[in-house]
Parts: structure tokens; sequence; C-alpha cells
């Protein structure tokens, strides 16, 4: 089975984080790392290849410091990777950046794309089925659970109150939870090895698109402003003089909790 | 604190980065439960195993990682400045490769992809209830029967005891003194191995150790490593790799210490200032600080003459013996500036100060050390 994961370099969200001067994400600075979801797609990939056989390969769309990150998603043991590098790709929105994924991944041919349900930057959860519209595919999104059966693929949709089960055959996308597996460490051999793995590097040029549809010239929408999230307001004390649990009843219902 | 170290290659680099994830991730974490529980952290020795870090400085043809002495040591120094019993274990399994690493039959050495490899977990089998440091003196006998050898005896204080996948034994097959000792690799499910009840240790509680009774144990004759009668030069020899990663052992326990205890005098105040800025307690860290530097300074040039194929057995005995004692000293001290937090286990210091206590004794006492190396100006 050729597989496909898509892995996006994001800041740690661990650290300190911030936007840049023009309203994008500051990446430049930041302490990057693997979207911690997208090791989730990683594991289940190679677990698939364990399986069934075939190829893992590892697509990114980033700029140049992403290379950090492709090596270290190499190092836990997929083949190769495809790196997606462009000036003109800067303010990309989630509608370009999905244009360029499916058009890296058509170079490809993969039988499963494999995603993270979410990235810890962006955070629009969009991205898994946008590429599925664009190439046609099926989109099993949100998985807990993720089982092959030939071409045939089922997942655990999770959901607030529990799961559904969605089939699809393939090709199709699917977006993993943290919940499904647990990812593995890289060895110190993987590490030396993922150093002689093929990165191919792509630019806009070699996928058929122009500058002006990506990047600040091409988005769909304009980050005109931001603000920094309120502090925490202190809370209410309730003390214990005796009639402590009345007060509390009183404090919960008053702001309708019961 | 972060280190500044000058390191051999790029990928020594990568490794150092590897097992600084997975202390932090993996072992610090848990460290505490595990201890409280008494209980070896066997999962998380395989993780290590999985990550290569079982058979660091073992060829990479049998499955190692193929790097010197000072690299894998800094690996150890690493994992043992966030969980002593875990760098241990790494220690001792790696000792527990080298005699058939280096004196295997062919057929032997068919084994060691999967010892060095972190599957499977090895221990070390010296000490007898009667005799630590006249390893010489040793009573476990072998006796040669047809196609097999029949272990009888007991051995005291073995880490992995309970553990262990397979146990470098060393019994007597011959008469007498250091030339009757032979060295042999016995699978731990072999019939007639018991081991008994763990030692309730001072320290190290997450590492059980406890006496094993050879109840007539067949062991297949080709499982001998070595010449007959050679057994004892090769656990001498063992040994002195040994003592290195003790002695690295010693300095990742004392660098936890030395930063926790940095760390509480920076916040803690006492008569309106930090303490750390009361000169006797700055002095005391200084010192602390000083001595730790000196201990990784030692062991690695230690390393380093191992690296090169010169003589270093000395210096070993030099680097084991002064780096255990500035921990005990270093761990000790630390304790001291927490004052009254320092002695109750809301805070790891009187762990580490209980663990310290230990690395003094195993391996050669340090007074075993100590004769070694005046044994060598002697004849010099
Ligand atoms: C401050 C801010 C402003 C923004 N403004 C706009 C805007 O004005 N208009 C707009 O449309 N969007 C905007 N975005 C969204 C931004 O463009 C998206 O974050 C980006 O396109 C990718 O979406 P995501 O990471 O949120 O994807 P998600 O759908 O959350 O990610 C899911 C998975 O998709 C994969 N993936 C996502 N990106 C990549 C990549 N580059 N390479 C490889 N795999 C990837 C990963 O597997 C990831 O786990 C903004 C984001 C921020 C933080
Ligand atoms: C936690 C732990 C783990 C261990 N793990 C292992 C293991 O995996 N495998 C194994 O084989 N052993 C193991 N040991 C045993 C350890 O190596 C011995 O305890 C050590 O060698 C000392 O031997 P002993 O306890 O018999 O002390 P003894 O040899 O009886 O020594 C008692 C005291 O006499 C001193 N002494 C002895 N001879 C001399 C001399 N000639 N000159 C001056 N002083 C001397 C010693 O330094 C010591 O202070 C372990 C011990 C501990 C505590």
């Amino acid at each position: 089975m050729n597989i496909v994961v898509l892995v996006k370099q994001v800041p740690d969200s661990g650290s300190e984080r911030g936007l840049a001067g023009d309203n994008t994400v500051e990446r430049q600075s930041a302490n990057n790392v693997i979207n911690e979801m997208d090791e989730y797609a990683i594991e289940e990939a190679l677990r698939i290849q364990a399986a069934e056989g075939g190829e893992v390969t590892i697509l990114t769309m980033g700029p140049e410091r992403a290379a950090e990150s492709i090596r270290k998603a190499l190092s836990m043991g997929p083949d190769k990777a495809v790196h997606v590098i462009d000036d003109a790709l800067h303010g990309s929105c989630a509608l370009s950046t999905s244009k360029v994924l499916a058009a890296a991944l058509g170079t490809l041919n993969p039988d499963l794309v494999i995603a993270g349900a979410e990235s810890t930057d962006g955070r629009v959860q969009v991205m898994p089925h946008m590429i599925a519209e664009r190439l046609g595919i099926a989109a099993l999104t949100g998985a807990r659970k993720l089982t092959v059966d030939g071409g045939t693929l089922t997942i655990e949709r999770q959901t607030e109150e529990g799961y559904e089960v969605v089939t699809a055959a393939t090709p199709a996308v699917v977006s993993v939870w943290d919940t499904i597996n647990e990812p593995r460490y890289p060895s110190f051999k993987g590490i030396m090895a993922a150093k002689k793995k093929p990165v191919q590097t792509l630019a806009l040029a070699d996928l058929g698109i122009e500058a002006g549809e990506v990047g600040f010239a091409g988005a769909s929408s304009e980050v005109v402003e931001h603000a920094k999230r309120p502090p925490r307001q202190g809370g209410q004390k309730v003390a214990d003089d005796g009639n402590g649990g009345a007060a509390l009843v009183e404090f919960l219902s008053s702001e309708k909790f019961v | 604190m972060t280190i500044d170290r000058v390191l051999p290659t790029e990928e020594a680099g990568d490794l150092l980065d590897l097992a600084t994830e997975l202390a932090d991730n993996e072992l610090a974490p848990k460290a505490a439960d595990y201890e409280a529980r008494r209980e070896f952290p066997r999962e998380l020795v395989r993780t290590l195993g999985r990550a290569g870090l079982l058979g660091l400085p073992y060829p990479e043809e049998v499955g190692g990682a193929g790097q010197p002495y000072e690299v894998y040591l800094q690996v150890l120094e690493i994992l043992a400045s966030r969980w002593l019993v875990a760098a241990e274990a790494v220690s001792v399994h790696t000792l527990s490769c080298y005699p058939v690493s280096t004196a295997g039959s062919e057929q032997l050495r068919k084994l060691l992809p999967d010892m060095v490899g972190g599957e499977l977990l090895g221990a070390y089998c010296l000490s007898e209830p009667q005799g630590g440091s006249d390893a010489a003196a040793l009573t476990t006998r072998a006796v040669r029967d047809g196609d097999a050898y029949v272990i009888t005896g007991t051995k005291a204080w073995i880490t992995h005891a309970h553990d262990a996948d397979y146990f470098n034994v060393f019994a007597r097959t011959g008469g007498p003194g250091p030339g009757g000792i032979s060295c042999l690799l016995v699978d731990a499910n072999t019939p007639g191995i018991v081991p008994q009840a763990p030692e309730r240790t001072m320290g190290l509680h997450a590492s059980p150790i406890s006496q094993i009774a050879f109840d007539g144990v067949r062991v297949p004759a080709d499982r001998l490593v070595g010449e007959e009668g050679a057994g004892f030069s090769l656990a001498m020899r063992a040994l002195d790799s040994g003592r290195l990663g003790i002695a690295a052992c010693a300095v990742g326990l004392a660098q936890a210490a030395l930063d926790h205890a940095v760390g509480y005098a920076r916040e803690r105040e006492q008569f309106g200032s930090p303490i750390i800025d009361f000169q006797g307690l700055g002095f005391m860290l200084a010192d602390m600080a000083t001595q730790v530097s000196a201990a990784r300074a030692l062991t690695l040039a230690a390393a380093r003459l191992r690296d090169h194929g010169r003589p270093y057995a000395v210096e070993a005995a030099k680097a084991k013996l002064f780096a255990t004692d500035m921990a005990m000293k270093v761990t000790t001290d630390a304790v001291q500036v927490l004052g009254g937090y320092g002695y109750v286990a809301d805070h790891p210091v009187e762990r580490y100060m209980r663990e310290a206590k230990v690395l003094q004794i195993v391996e050669g006492t340090n007074q075993i050390q100590r004769m070694v190396i005046s044994r060598s100006l002697a004849k010099a």
C-alpha cells in the first residue's frame, strides 16, 4: 500500500508562541516541532506498512526550517519525503494550502493519505476534507481507530457522544486523533538512516501552480488584527463558616450550573 | 543545567538529543512512582533498548551502535541525571554483553544481536555471600558432566536477578585461585535457578537485587565463554569497563543533585534574600559544581584512553573512585542546601543521597579501587 502522511511543522505549543508583524504565525524564531497529531499519523502509517507492505512517504509544505521536522519524521521509519518549499507560499490560507498539498499528492499516487485531525497552530481542522474534495476521493476524518482490509478502510470516528463507524474504498484521506495509537520513539539507527533517505523538494512551478494563486497574493481571507486572549478572571472564593455547602449550591444555581 | 559538551561526531550529538528526549519524557516523570512501588521498570528499559541505547559501545555488525566509550558514557550520564536506576540498568546490561562480545565462540556470538539489540536483559553474577571484594575466592562450582556443566552454589547481590533473560555466571571449574574460574552464559529459564527474595536496600528501590541459588543447573558445554580458567581475567576486564559506567552514573546523579540544589537556593529566601546570595551557601554550591565538572573530565579522559586502545584500567579505577566519592559528597551537600526540606521525600535529594552510597560499593568498593591504584604506583 502506497501511503502518504501529511506532516506540518508547527511552533511548540508548550513554549511561547506569537504572530509576526504581517499577522502570520511566527516561525522564524519559534521552537519548531512536528505537529503532535501528525506523529500519530506517522505511527499509524508505519503499522499499516508493517502489516500490508508498501511505502510510506512524508509530505510537508513549509519553509526551509521544516526540513528538520522532515528528518525527525523520517527517523521514525518512513521511506522518503517530499518537501514543497517556495517563498511565494508565505501567507497562504487554508484553501491555497490544500491546493498545493493536493497537487503534490497528485504526483505521488497514494492509496491512502493520513493526516493529523488538526494542527496546533492553525487549528482549522479542514485540511483533510479540503484535500479529499480536491482529489475527488473519500475523507474519513477524526479517527480513533483505523482498519485496513484490502482496499476497504474502516474507521471509528470519534464524536462527543461516542463513535461512528465509517467505511470507504481506497484511495482516501484519513485524519487521526491522538487516541489512535502510541507513537514510537525514533531509534539511534533510525536517526542515522534518516540522514540518507531521499527528500525531494518541489517548488510551485513543479506543481503547475502560479505564485499569484497562493500566499498573501492568493489568500481568500486576510487577518486584519489580533489580540491576546484576556487573562482568566479570578473566580469566586467560598469560605466555609458552617454554611459552605449552602453557599456552594447557591453559587452553582445562580450560575445555572445546576 | 545544559552542559556544553565537545563531542567527537555530529551523530553523537543526535544520540545525546535522543537520550535526553527519552530521559525527560519516559524516565524523569515515572521514577518516583516506580521507586515507591519498588518495581523494576522492565518496559521502560525495553523502550531504551528499542531506541538502541542498550548496546551503544558494541560493533554495528552485531547490532550495536559502534559508539566510543566517550559518547556512551555521556548517554549514561544523561540517563542517570533523570533516574539512576535506568542508567544502572543500561550499565549492568552493557557489562553483561562484554564477555561474549570479547571472548565468545562463533556460536555464542550469534546471540549478540539479541543481547545488544535490547530485547533481552542481562545480569552479571560474580559476587557471593561470603565474598565480594575477594572475587578470586568464589566457591560456586561448575562441574563438567558429559556435554554439559552442572552449576551449584549461591551468587549474591545480583542486579536484575528477577528480570534478566540471561546470566553471566562466574564459577569454579578448576582448582583454587583466579586460574580455576570460568565464565558461562546461562539462560534465565534453565531449571534449578532460584532467585531469592529481594534484599531490602537503602536505595535503588526500583532495581531489586537478590541472591540466586544455582541448584544443579545443567548448562550445555558450548555455553562456556572463552577458555576454561579464563573467567577471572574476563571478569576483571569487564569490570574495568563497567567502572567507567559507574563513574558516569555518579556524574549524572551528582549533576541532578546540584541542579536541584541550585534551583532551590535561588528561590528560597531567608533573612530577606535568596539563600544562594549568602556566601557560605553560594561557595558550597560553587564547590559542588567544580567537583562535578572535575569528575566528568576525569571520567571522559579515562574513556578516551580506552577508545584509543591504550591501557586504561588504572585511570578507570581513579575515575570510579573520584566520581563516586564526589557524588556522595555532592548529594549530601544538596540535602544540606535544602535544610529540612532536603531530609523529606517531597524533594528528590534524600533519594539521591541514598543512591550515591551504593556507587561507592559496587563494581569494586572504593577501597578496592585504591588498592588497584596504589599497586600500580608500587610497580611503577
Ligand atoms: C493567525 C492565523 C490566521 C489565519 N488566517 C487565515 C485566513 O485568513 N484565511 C484562511 O483561509 N486561513 C487562515 N489561517 C489558516 C492557515 O492558513 C492554516 O492554518 C493552514 O493553511 C493549514 O491549516 P491547518 O494547519 O490549520 O490545518 P488543519 O486542518 O488543522 O491540519 C490538519 C492536518 O493537515 C495536515 N497539514 C496542514 N498543513 C499542512 C502543511 N503545510 N503541510 C503538510 N501537512 C499539513 C497535517 O497533517 C495536519 O495535522 C490562519 C491561521 C492562523 C493561525
Ligand atoms: C545494589 C547492589 C548491586 C550489586 N550488583 C551486583 C551484581 O549485579 N553482580 C555482582 O556480582 N555483584 C553485585 N553487587 C555486589 C558488590 O559488587 C559487592 O557488594 C562489592 O564488591 C563488595 O563486596 P562485599 O559486599 O562482599 O564486601 P566485602 O568484600 O566483604 O567488603 C567489606 C569491606 O571491606 C573492605 N575491603 C575488602 N577487602 C579489602 C582490602 N583488601 N583492603 C581494604 N579494604 C578492603 C571493602 O572495601 C568493604 O568496605 C551489588 C551490590 C549492591 C549493593
